[in-house]
């Protein structure tokens, strides 16, 4: 905005004209404010209400649609389960060095202890134990193995403690013992049919300065019956993990300043410790499994502490952790790759075959009289409108052997009866029906781009003394190749995530990346590993699309 | 194609309409002879039959008695067919018969020239037409997988092929039992039910807010437009697979894996794309100027919106729906993660039916969901083409 001609600007206000006729300024609006401010204002509005438009889609979409994306991304590397399940194990595991080839210590077992007991209380052990089983074979039956006979290392100090004073197999002393007064009183007065929710459990005080880990294991036993149980703390006995905290905390404490409740109790076993048999941790577990001296099985635990790990990321791509760091997988447990690459080579195949067959087709279309070309489209549409189980159960249909294709090679005698073709759950019936199933998607590209081509080019290079064939490849072809990339571009990127078409008709040898995808998740139930092969798989697509916006623009998407 | 044609038409010499019609006997000889055991013979007998035919017709009764040598030739093939091969042969014998009685004139009498510039080459004369033969077979390719399914579905028995009754045309050997099945099981029932229920809400969904941010979106000035645009086509890009994997993470994260409300929300995001993609097309040809009309004449937004702006983009906001309801209508990948069993819908079920090859009510679905489809595909197409007039754009 120049504010040269400020003065003759028509339709301003007289006053406003004066005073610019006045003084050469910016020039302005009717209110008085200047013309460029102006402007900027009512773009700034134009733009806030087409985002005021445009958010409540944006929101819905990054909530239902990116957001569980973002979440794939994250579960393809998040590890939480380890160090959440095992969190004393892993933090005393921190310090280990595999590379000594040495056990990990006594510490190291004790916190196992702790973390496979409250674990196994609470039926968490075999979900670890199956995500520990992707990494090592032997993993899954280890822990549920252990989590069954876990009690008898507890059991030695139960007994002992139990045979000292009945009352330490008995739920309220322990309780009184342990537990706040007041939560005691109020939990007394809890009516369980009321429906209100139990009063939460409280440590007494100074308690966990005393014993600290039997408070600790006591509390994680008193949430655990409140929170999953639904009981009451003061009727359950408590776990024998308590005795052996009990046990413990007192061979390492002195409790003879105690005068709480039960400090009789408690004092006459602090008395009697000493002379209780004992049991290490380490002799413990070896009594539960053996393999828990081996050392793979720590290097295992260990190489999954981490909350984050690339371990699902090499999984897909045939490789694994070791302490040496990645290495690539024994050849015969190398899946990914060949998937991937059977993926790439089956789209490409098919992407070929839609050009072989759409390009005719296109070109006819584009050759033909307006009122013919729309009707031999419909023959295109309908395909691309038909349900694509519809089209997967007709080839289904067709391509089996009792199915038309063969019936009819049998009824020509082209083939004998007992030798038809096997035309179903391989790589050809997936090329066939996938072909079909996407050629649409190659035909409506390349027919919008050669409508633009004007026939008279062919004429002129015939008329100049071309073949037909040079008239073609050297005129025709190179202008029709944008719609070849665009129709390219699509098919493959569809081909290369199906999941339908090649499960029915695929068989095991025509089976696509998203299968396995697919049965990660609903039948391993190795999500991670399906995140990661997905991720993957995403990263593919998203390079390819960003190609196709380079090549056709995102805008140009035509639909029918 | 030029219009006006020049060409003129003449009556072939027999040393060409002999060797062409025989060899196309021949050709067909060949099936019949290896459908029969011998396919020499068949070339041999076909061959000599037809160039026998084709002198006849042509030299002997002429263009003159066309009407009558035609009539005639069908009612050979029909006798032959039929004797060979009972119901099923007949109906073969007369699809030949009927082709090579247009076949011998269209060749002997120089017919096939008629539409083509009289400056072609035979060469190139028979390139046209074997491109044409070539297209044609495409088009078979295209078009049989579906119009197979439908007969099929008439079978009487259990099974996904051709029984010998329905190619003797047994009236025993159809019925409609899988289409009884269909409305009879409840299954079948439950799932359509769900089907109905789920793809209206889905697209209700996308279409409101989609058509709302279209409307956004083709406004002159919209920060970060591209990125805008890139999200909200991404359901259309993403690998179905890998959006159904998403989902049923985060959803089960949620509390929506397995509810009404999940599947529909996961729906509505995938029928977005095509909402969005469809209206922005029907509002580059929108007449601002028209709006600005409308609130000149003290309109307010709103009123603009339904009276002015909504009947003109209608056709796109119908399409873009159906695009929409068809998506959803049409999925399995997705529901089949983020539904549980009480949100099975049809294509799930035919999927899980495919899968263990249950029985053919499959296939009357199939034929039911084709009925479907090609009405679908008539709306769209009709919307498309008054949308374009509305727009003064020529009915493409």
């Amino acid at each position: 905005m120049s504010d040269a001609t400020a003065g003759a600007a028509p339709g301003h206000k007289k006053a406003s004209a004066a005073k610019a006729a006045e003084k050469p300024g910016p020039m302005v609006d009717a209110e008085g404010r200047p013309l460029k401010e102006s402007l900027n204002r009512s773009l700034r509005l134009q733009k806030m209400r087409a985002l005021m438009l445009i958010a409540p889609l944006l929101i819905f979409v990054l909530l239902t649609f990116i957001a569980p994306i973002a979440d794939m991304l994250f579960r393809s590397v998040q590890n939480g389960i380890v160090s959440e399940t095992l969190p004393r194990t892993t933090h005393r595991l921190a310090d280990w060095d595999a590379t000594t080839g040495d056990l990990p210590d006594e510490a190291v077992y004790e916190g196992l202890y702790y973390d496979l007991f409250i674990a196994a209380e609470r039926k968490l052990h075999t979900r670890l134990g199956s995500r520990l089983n992707y990494e090592m074979t032997g993993m899954s039956s280890l822990f549920r193995q252990s989590g069954r006979s876990l009690d008898d290392i507890g059991d030695v100090y139960f007994d002992q403690f139990k045979d000292l004073d009945p009352n330490w197999d008995e739920a309220m002393p322990w309780a009184e013992l342990l537990g706040d007064p007041e939560w005691i009183a109020e939990m007394q007065a809890w009516d369980e049919d009321s429906g209100e929710t139990m009063p939460t459990f409280e440590l007494a005080d100074g308690i966990s300065d005393l014993l600290p880990l039997t408070a600790e294991t006591y509390s994680a036993f008193a949430d655990y019956v409140q929170s999953e149980d639904g009981d009451s703390p003061l009727q359950e006995e408590p776990w024998v993990l308590v005795h052996t905290a009990l046990y413990q905390d007192l061979m390492a404490k002195d409790v003879s300043g105690y005068n709480g409740p039960q400090a009789a109790m408690l004092k006459a076993a602090d008395a009697a410790v000493g002379g209780f048999e004992s049991v290490t941790f380490k002799d413990g577990m070896e009594g539960v499994d053996g393999d828990w001296l081996d050392h793979p099985t720590w290097e295992t635990i260990q190489m999954y502490s981490p909350e984050f790990t690339n371990g699902y990321f090499l999984n897909a791509v045939d490789m694994q952790k070791t302490p040496d760091g990645p290495a690539m997988r024994d050849d015969d447990q190398r899946i990914y790759g060949l998937l991937f690459k059977r993926t790439m080579f089956m789209s490409l195949m098919i992407t070929g075959s839609c050009i072989l067959l759409g390009y005719p087709i296109a070109w006819l279309l584009s050759n033909v009289r307006v009122r013919t070309a729309n009707l031999l489209l419909i023959l295109v549409l309908l395909p691309f409108w038909t349900s694509l189980l519809v089209r997967t159960s007709a080839w289904k249909v067709m391509l089996q052997q009792q199915g038309v294709i063969n019936d009819v090679l049998v009824w020509l005698g082209l083939i004998a009866d007992d030798s038809r073709l096997v035309m179903i759950n391989n790589q050809f019936g997936t090329i066939v029906a996938m072909t079909h199933i996407l050629l649409p998607f190659m035909i409506l590209p390349l027919y919008s781009v050669m409508q633009t081509i004007p026939p008279t080019y062919l004429r002129a290079a015939k008329s100049l003394g071309a073949t037909n064939w040079t008239a073609f490849w050297r005129v025709y072809f190179p202008q029709s190749v944008p719609g070849i990339g665009a129709g390219s571009i699509l098919v493959f990127i569809l081909s290369i995530g199906y999941y339908i078409t090649p499960e029915i008709v695929g068989g095991t040898t025509g089976t696509f990346i998203s299968n396995r995808i697919a049965y990660h998740i609903s039948s391993s139930l190795n999500w991670g590993l399906a995140a990661a092969l997905g991720t993957i798989l995403l990263a593919l697509v998203l390079g390819l699309y960003y190609a196709y916006d380079k090549i056709v623009g995102i805008d140009n998407v035509k639909l029918g | 194609m030029s219009d006006v044609i020049l060409t003129d038409i003449k009556k072939k010499p027999l040393s060409f309409t002999l060797p062409v019609v025989g060899a196309a006997g021949a050709f067909a000889g060949l099936f019949v002879g290896t459908a029969q055991g011998s396919g020499l013979l068949g070339i041999v007998i076909g061959g000599l039959l037809l160039a026998a035919i084709a002198y006849l017709v042509i030299e002997v009764l002429n263009h003159t008695q066309e009407r009558k040598a035609k009539y005639g030739i069908l009612a050979l093939f029909l006798l032959a067919g039929y004797l060979f091969g009972g119901l099923p042969g007949l109906v073969v014998g007369g699809l030949f018969g009927w082709f090579f009685s247009w076949f011998v004139y269209w060749v002997g009498e120089g017919r096939y020239r008629a539409k083509l510039p009289p400056y072609l080459t035979s060469g190139q004369v028979l390139w046209h037409f074997s491109f044409r033969v070539l297209c044609g077979a495409i088009f078979v390719f295209l078009i049989t997988p579906i119009l197979v399914v439908m007969p099929l579905s008439f079978n009487a028995e259990n099974f996904f092929t051709f029984t010998p009754e329905m190619l003797h045309f047994d009236p025993a050997g159809y019925s409609l039992r899988h289409y009884r099945n269909f409305f009879n099981s409840n299954e079948w029932q439950s799932a359509l039910k769900n089907s109905l229920m789920i793809a209206p809400a889905a697209t209700i969904l996308s279409v409101s807010f989609g058509t709302l941010a279209a409307i956004g979106l083709s406004q002159p000035h919209v920060p970060f437009r591209r990125a805008i645009m890139a999200i909200l086509i991404s359901p259309m890009i993403v690998p179905l697979i890998i959006s159904a994997a998403g989902m049923y993470f985060f959803y089960s994260r949620i509390g929506l894996q397995g509810t009404y409300l999940g599947v529909i929300l996961a729906h509505a995001a995938l029928g977005i794309p095509f909402v969005i993609i469809t209206v922005t097309a029907t509002l580059v040809g929108f007449d601002r100027s028209l709006t600005r009309a409308a609130a000149n004449m003290g309109a307010n937004p709103v009123t603009t919106f339904f009276r002015v702006q909504m009947p003109l983009i209608l056709p796109g906001v119908i399409s873009g729906g159906l695009f929409a309801f068809i998506t959803s209508f049409d999925e399995v990948v997705v529901v089949l993660f983020v539904g549980s069993a009480n949100q099975q819908t049809l294509p799930w079920q035919m999927f899980t039916g495919l899968r263990e090859q249950i029985s053919p009510t499959i296939l009357a679905v199939a034929t039911i969901l084709v009925g479907v489809s090609i009405c679908l595909l008539t709306v769209v197409e009709i919307l498309r083409r008054r949308s374009e007039r509305l727009r003064g754009m020529s009915p493409g």
